[in-house]
């Protein structure tokens, strides 16, 4: 990429001789370390194909995946805000119980329909998150305190509704996790072609607003990825997700629900922390508190709000749980605010605040995913198991820390 | 370069102090300090300094902020070690070699930062042996601790139980624990740096008491501070340091040396051609502020801004000077959206309406911008890009329903870029790496961007070399020509000479005098600058 320095107008000729090669490249720092976190994926993919004889990929094994780390997916969503705004929430994994208590409950006794349930969930898991959000924000309690004292309470809240496992025997939303699209376009050969559609203009979208976003920065004449490296990104995604849809076309079911409901989260908060003015008041927080309210930003509304947010997300997750178990029990969601914070940090979010993004905290999720999975076809014990995730989420950010360190020195 | 100083004034490199130090017999001395240089990268901070200090004096060191005192004190106490300076330090007639403030303080050099350095939840007992506990075989003994505690608290006149917390304790209080401190190290020279700049004025009295009382006892000091009167109070002998160079010591006995010969020592040099012609097209009255009193928000019976009045007209520059704690800042903030202190009272009018700006959002749209004087901790997320901090203010300008238009935004963050001359390789590159003048083109860039009638600029020169000062001296030009009011805060009294149109002087919170350009003078301001309330040590 170093040959491709014509394709950098951004400085007068004479000017741009005295930038060092060093910093020019530091232009896509980020990106960089994006780019090594989906590296990393790959290769532990690899790696666990390898060592499971190819059983990882086989189809219906990659689509429990999905199914198995939905709930991380979108908690992560939800963390890496908070995680970027300079806080933290333990308290993620009891409101999954206690809300998929009531979800359930409300399904079983108060006979509601499942779509209801499914909003008073996500309601209910708002108002969890406004109370945290209160006492955070306009109290000032820090969040580790709140959501900590939170973990208890709504810990105990869930035990009190759901005093014995309260099997939901909805189909239709027990279908949210299970369920796969109509595959009412046929197959080709073995292939669902709904999902094969869905992928490819996937694919096609995500292209589009690539090369919109490189002709915008070209207009500028502002600094742009070396173009072998934007193709190299380009034809990667596309052979991954078309691979991706591929494996899934060819599974018991096609597309699952989940993985769209999760696409759409993804792409929806993707837009909302990289396009919006309350994406940007998030990382102008963490980044600088101080500095961000001294700009005007009201940073006790924008903590409010990512709390709230947290909540929802969290009132989703108790969903897919509930419904992927087809009962709630007052076990649920044990550790799940351990599984999404690590997803984060292996994403690249750093402690401190200011950094993190919704693709990183995504594919940390995954490789959590793709570790469990392979681990336990291998047949790993979980004890071991569990040793072997936290020893990837401290290498990974060692890891992340010494690039940094030696980024700096340079 | 020393026009305006008087016939004391000695060129900088023939200075009083040696010749001091050559009268008087070598062993009258406790300290000496011969030709101290010292080097930043890009910085000469100290050149060729030397300090006598006579055994049981008080002597003072004044001068302008920035001028090396603190850095000499540094050099002294070890906190510089031996080897990243030139020059000899003797002290009671040895050569010393201070790796560390270690080092000095075995020898009995103990040295009182600004900012205290005690551990706010330990009690006054732990502070004072932090380091140096009474203990036996690492078992602390609590009543030798408590006891020898309650001790040195009497020889401070502090009236307080040794297990009482610091943090229950008020500043003034504090400030004499670290006395107590360094008295339990058998202090021989004691240095204390602008002991008084957070006091009250009962406070200072005190303490400028107790050390006047330490002298008695043959206790050395050395006491760096802007409050002159204070000075004159207790000082035997004041030597005056200015651009890192030692350039007169005065025996504050003789009766021709007041404040106003002290003054004349710190600010003599001339102004040369270090800023951009300027003919200013002055119009109405945009910003005005009435009896503007603010209060501490910790300690909330200590004004820090005191029936303060200002106005600043549109195409006006308008200078604030005032020495480290007159209240610049906090006035500043207090003005922009509340955004510092407590019990706040007074009037503002923007344009001639009286306007109540409750929160940041609401000054910044009454047109009012604040650049902090703290571009790191205040100014800008250096984790971010020059485009996000640029657009930080202004967001709403660039994004239409809460989504940003990414387009607009570039283009405003490229048209800063060259307008300002903010040199990178691309907006998109991170605050952080950029060097502190064009950090400071980010921060007037994201004020500029906000579109505001009043740009109220702290320190916007700080740290920033010789260049982009006048960069930025030309940015505030053209802001002034663009029918804009702009208010600079400085602690460098040449810059305020050189760019505004009208001074106003700070004192302890107190507007002590408001000079038109053509009437200012160095000598004047600094003069309104350490107009302060009486103060009698006792």
């Amino acid at each position: 990429m170093s040959t491709d320095t014509n394709l950098a107008p951004a400085m007068p000729s004479g000017e741009q001789a005295r930038i060092p090669l060093s910093q020019r490249l530091s232009g896509l720092g980020g990106n960089a370390r994006q780019y090594g976190i989906f590296a990393a994926l790959i290769v532990i993919i690899l790696l666990f194909q390898g060592l499971t004889d190819g059983r990882l990929l086989k189809p219906d094994n990659v689509v429990s995946l999905f199914q198995q780390n939905a709930y991380v997916m979108v908690l992560a969503i939800g963390m890496v805000m908070v995680i970027v705004a300079g806080h933290i929430d333990l308290s993620v994994g009891s409101v999954v119980a206690l809300v998929g208590g009531i979800v359930a409950l409300s399904i079983t006794d108060w006979g509601l329909p499942w779509w209801v349930a499914v909003l008073l969930g996500v309601a209910i898991g708002a108002v969890v998150g406004a109370w945290q959000g209160f006492w955070i924000a306009y109290v000032g309690i820090p969040a580790f305190i709140v959501t900590l004292a939170g973990m208890l309470i709504f810990r105990g809240l869930a035990l009190v509704v759901v005093s014995q496992t309260i099997r939901v025997n909805d189909d239709n939303f027990n279908s949210i996790v299970s369920g796969s699209l109509p595959n009412f376009l046929g197959f080709s050969g073995d292939m669902d072609v709904v999902t094969l559609v869905i992928g490819a203009l996937t694919i096609a979208a995500f292209a589009i607003a690539q090369f919109r976003a490189r002709m915008q920065l070209r207009k500028h004449d502002l600094h742009v990825e070396a173009l072998g490296l934007f193709i190299a990104k380009l034809v990667g995604v596309a052979v991954a997700v078309g691979f991706l849809s591929v494996l899934l076309s060819l599974s018991a079911g096609g597309m699952p629900i989940i993985l769209v409901i999760v696409g759409v989260l993804i792409v929806a908060y993707t837009f909302l922390m990289g396009r919006t003015v309350f994406g940007r008041h998030i990382y102008a927080v963490g980044g600088n508190r101080p500095a961000a309210s001294l700009s005007g930003v009201r940073t006790k509304r924008v903590d409010f709000m990512i709390f709230v947010n947290i909540g929802a997300l969290a009132g989703v997750a108790a969903i897919i749980t509930t419904a992927r178990g087809g009962a709630a029990v007052a076990a649920a969601g044990q550790n799940f605010e351990l599984d999404a914070i690590a997803a984060c940090f292996i994403g690249g979010a750093a402690v401190t605040g200011g950094i993190g993004r919704i693709s990183g905290a995504i594919v940390g999720a995954l490789i959590m995913g793709v570790l469990n999975m392979g681990l336990s076809i291998m047949s790993v014990d979980p004890s071991w198991q569990q040793a072997i995730k936290g020893l990837v989420l401290l290498f990974a950010v060692a890891f992340d820390l010494i690039n940094k360190r030696r980024a700096g020195t340079s | 370069m020393d026009t305006t100083a008087g016939p004391g004034a000695a060129a900088p490199g023939n200075t009083a102090g040696p010749q001091d130090a050559v009268d008087a017999t070598g062993s009258d001395h406790i300290l000496e300090m011969r030709g101290i240089t010292k080097r930043f990268p890009g910085v000469l901070a100290l050149s060729d300094v030397n300090l006598s200090v006579r055994r049981g004096e008080i002597h003072a060191i004044c001068g302008e902020n920035g001028a090396g005192k603190s850095t000499l004190m540094k050099v002294l106490s070890g906190v510089y070690p031996h080897g990243s300076y030139d020059g000899d330090i003797v002290f009671e007639g040895r050569t010393a070699e201070f790796k560390s403030t270690r080092d000095s303080e075995h020898v009995g050099i103990v040295i009182i930062h600004q900012e205290l350095a005690l551990s706010p939840f330990l009690s006054i007992a732990e502070n004072i042996f932090l380091g140096n506990e009474r203990a036996a075989r690492g078992v602390i003994d609590w009543n030798h601790t408590n006891s020898e505690a309650a001790k040195l608290l009497a020889r401070v006149g502090l009236d307080e139980r040794p297990d009482t917390r610091i943090i229950d304790i008020g500043v003034g209080k504090q400030q004499l624990v670290e006395i107590a401190k360094a008295l339990s190290k058998e202090v021989k020279l004691l240095i204390l740096d602008e002991p008084t700049a957070a006091l009250n004025d009962e406070d200072s009295a005190h303490l400028l008491g107790l050390i006047s009382g330490l002298r008695d006892l043959g206790i050395t000091s050395i006491i760096i501070s802007h409050k002159l009167n204070e000075i004159e109070a207790i000082a035997d002998t004041t030597t005056v340091i200015r651009d890192g160079q030692t350039i007169e010591t005065l025996d504050m006995r003789d009766p021709g040396v007041n404040e106003e010969r002290i003054i004349r020592g710190m600010v003599g040099r001339s102004l040369d051609h270090r800023f951009p012609e300027h003919t200013p097209s002055i119009g109405d009255e945009v910003l005005r502020i009435e009896d503007w009193t603010v209060h501490h928000p910790l300690d909330q019976s200590r004004k820090v801004v005191d029936g303060a009045s200002l106005n600043v007209r549109r195409g006006e520059i308008v200078g604030i000077a005032g020495l480290m704690g007159a209240g610049r800042t906090e006035l500043a903030m207090s003005v922009f959206g509340r955004s510092y202190g407590a019990h706040i009272s007074g009037r503002v009018y923007k344009d001639g309406k009286q306007v109540n700006l409750h929160t940041v959002g609401d000054a910044i749209k009454a047109g009012i911008a604040y650049a902090t004087e703290d571009r790191k901790h205040y100014g800008l997320n250096l984790i971010a890009t020059i485009r996000d901090n640029v657009s930080g203010a202004a967001i709403h300008k660039v994004s239409g329903r809460g989504v940003i238009d990414r387009n607009e935004e570039l283009k405003v963050a490229e048209r800063f870029r060259k307008e300002l001359n903010i040199r990178t390789p691309t907006v998109e590159a991170l605050v952080g790496k950029l060097s502190g003048g064009n950090q400071q083109k980010v921060v007037l860039s994201k004020w500029i961007f906000s579109d505001p009638d009043v740009l109220i600029l702290d320190e916007p020169t700080r740290g920033i070399d010789v260049g982009a000062k006048y960069e930025i001296y030309t940015i505030i030009n053209r802001l002034a020509d663009a029918g804009k009011g702009v208010i600079v805060i400085s602690s460098e009294l040449p810059e305020l000479l050189g760019i505004c149109d009208r001074i106003y002087t700070l004192s302890q919170g107190r507007i002590t005098g408001e000079v038109a350009r053509q009437d200012a003078t160095q000598e004047r301001l600094m003069h309104y600058m350490t107009m302060e309330k009486d103060v009698t040590p006792r």
